[in-house]
């Protein structure tokens, strides 16, 4: 805590130092003690682990032994695992299912809902209510309603109204579109409150010019709102993208009783590299998926970038 | 019920008669409901007795308490709830103070090496959590942080994205209000703390809330770092929970509802701040 007689106080002390500090060089010491714990900070907890993943994916460790140094040996076991191709193919079903989806409800639900007046705050409440629950919660919700009859409420229902029951968690085609609805379901509320901001964003300038030139709901929609919202789109597709692409609470929540399963049908990347590292305390392997992991997402972002810099 | 005719002279008069908008609203609403379905029925179950739990109607015929005694008297769920609370509040006093105070410098200081402290910040945005867990983890068995408050908090100390944010909103502070403090004579962190801090306090909030709830939610880190029960956060405990209760789904239930209730109170309290945040953050971000 800084008193405020403090300022009066010191000037005595200083004086004689002042003239010989410059006011930039008495600048820099400010900057560098208010930067010297943060700075520190990111250098041990962010870019040392950083190089010591890669460090890590290049041995063969399992933390009772030494690491040994082996080379590009565990990318090429990866690359030769089947196991690895498929939680690669499962992590991009969630992807290229899942963005596309999220997207289309999220704007046509924030489209209408931002005209809306009436009880506007209380249905835009419903949507984003779920997206501030605890994912992990919510996975045994979604468990629950997928239980077989009696138990689960879809299949219950199903039945009440006279349909066939569905297998959802236990089979190995239906697991994973049932655990990506979960994951859509949490995260709209954030995608519709972002397309509404970005739709306030565009000027009503550009509405009132089109309706003078007699422009009809739709070609307003394609000439105008969807090119003016092209940085907010562009912002949430990589967002639900890299969402997707590190999906792992709702996957191992509604799992718990075979991790990934059935058979690995909904096991993504991040739940292997969670297995890897902490099952079979195989760090070396595991690092190697992390490193597979982040160059994904280090395309998908540079691909944001390039598509932005195209408007610019 | 007023309907459709409130708040005249907002939104175009078409609207308001319009018979469509009716029909949009009325879908809208039921799309809402289908929403909070999940929620709706966690508590309804919870509420419900082991033998009630097949009967699909949502509101309880006999709704009863009993399963919230029970699962307090079993699990840790105090326990949880301290543990996240004091997580999620230290590291959110942490973010603020150190976000902020970095933030500012970078924009409110020119200094040599500012371009890069900045872009080496703004980089680590590129490195997922899941790439640093291993190292992480490997420096907490070290240092005996493993199972420790600690050990769960460190990582989330102070983020890139949090600086990011409040140097765009320290960006707009006005350089004569700084200015005139000095020729005062105060000094430069009570210039920060005392004028240019109250400035951006909406920017403050927005990164309050978003810290806190992604800590009280956070799963992946807490899940790899803890290893005993009362260390466990309220998601970690939930789960060892839940797969401790197997098939006693209004067990689990009530152990999900718990772990909602304390988000859904803050998002009620705090709506329109929370959804302003995240208008604000997803802006800037």
């Amino acid at each position: 805590m800084v008193h405020p007689t403090e300022s009066d106080t010191i000037p005595t002390h200083p004086v004689q130092p002042a003239p010989r500090l410059s006011m930039r060089t008495r600048s820099a010491i400010w900057v560098w003690s208010f930067l010297a714990i943060p700075v520190l900070f990111y250098c041990v907890i962010r870019f040392y682990p950083t190089f010591n993943a890669f460090w890590l994916s290049l041995t063969d460790w399992d933390l009772m032994s030494d690491a040994e140094f082996i080379g590009f040996e565990n990318y090429r076991r990866m690359f030769a695992d089947p196991g690895f191709w498929q939680t690669f193919r499962n992590t991009f079903a969630y992807l290229i299912y899942g963005t596309p989806i999220s997207l289309l409800i999220a704007f046509v639900v924030a489209y209408y809902l931002d005209r809306v007046r009436f009880a506007h705050n209380f249905l835009r409440a419903l949507y984003f209510m779920p997206y501030i629950t605890t994912a992990a919660a919510m996975a045994w919700v979604w468990r629950w309603f997928y239980q077989p009859p009696p138990t689960g409420l879809i299949n219950s229902a199903l039945g009440e109204l006279g349909f066939g029951q569905i297998e959802f968690l236990g089979s190995t085609t239906n697991a994973l579109p049932a655990i990506m609805v979960t994951a859509i379901w949490a995260g709209l509320g954030f995608q519709i409150i972002i397309f509404m901001a970005g739709l306030r964003a565009i000027p009503d300038t550009y509405y009132e010019a089109a309706r003078i030139d007699g422009l009809g709901e739709w070609t307003i929609l394609r000439k105008i709102t969807l090119p003016l919202l092209k940085p907010t789109t562009v912002f949430l597709v990589v967002f639900i993208s890299i969402a997707f692409l590190r999906i792992f609470d709702q996957v191992y929540n509604m799992t718990t009783n075979d991790p990934g399963g059935p058979l690995g049908s909904t096991k993504p990347l991040v739940l292997m590299i969670y297995q890897t590292a902490f099952s079979s305390y195989d760090m070396g392997y595991a690092a190697a998926q992390t490193v597979v992991l982040f160059t994904i997402l280090l395309v998908v972002s540079l691909l944001q970038l390039w598509i932005l810099r195209d408007r610019a | 019920m007023s309907s459709v005719t409130e708040t005249p002279g907002t939104g175009l008069p078409m609207s308001r008669i319009n018979p469509k908008a009716i029909v949009r609203w009325t879908i809208l609403f039921i799309g809402g409901v289908l929403m909070v379905t999940p929620l709706l029925y966690m508590f309804s179950t919870s509420l419900k007795t082991p033998g009630q739990i097949y009967d699909l109607r949502l509101i309880p015929s006999a709704p009863t308490l009993a399963n919230y005694m029970e699962v307090l008297r079993e699990g840790d769920f105090m326990r949880w709830f301290i543990n996240s609370s004091i997580v999620a509040v230290v590291v959110t006093a942490s973010n603020l103070f150190f976000d902020s105070l970095v933030g500012y410098t970078l924009a409110k200081f020119k200094f040599r090496g500012r371009r890069f402290v900045f872009i080496a910040i703004l980089s680590t945005l590129m490195i997922p959590t899941e790439m640093l867990v291993i190292p992480w983890y490997l420096m907490s068995a070290q240092f005996g942080w493993l199972d420790t408050y600690w050990g769960i908090m460190f990582p989330g100390m102070t983020t890139a994205f949090g600086t990011f944010l409040m140097k765009q909103f320290f960006e707009t502070v006005p350089d004569d209000f700084l200015e005139a403090a000095r020729i005062d004579g105060m000094n430069e962190f009570t210039i920060w703390w005392k004028i240019a801090m109250p400035l951006v306090t909406p920017a403050l909030s927005a990164l309050a809330i978003f810290t806190f709830l992604g800590n009280w939610t956070a799963f992946f880190w807490p899940l790899i770092v803890t290893t005993s029960k009362e260390l466990y956060t309220l998601p970690i405990g939930l789960t060892s929970f839940a797969v401790e209760q197997a098939i006693r789904w209004e067990m689990i239930m009530t152990g999900a509802a718990l772990a909602t209730i304390p988000t859904l109170v803050i998002f009620l309290v705090l709506q329109r701040f929370i959804v302003r945040g995240v208008m604000l953050a997803g802006l800037k971000g």
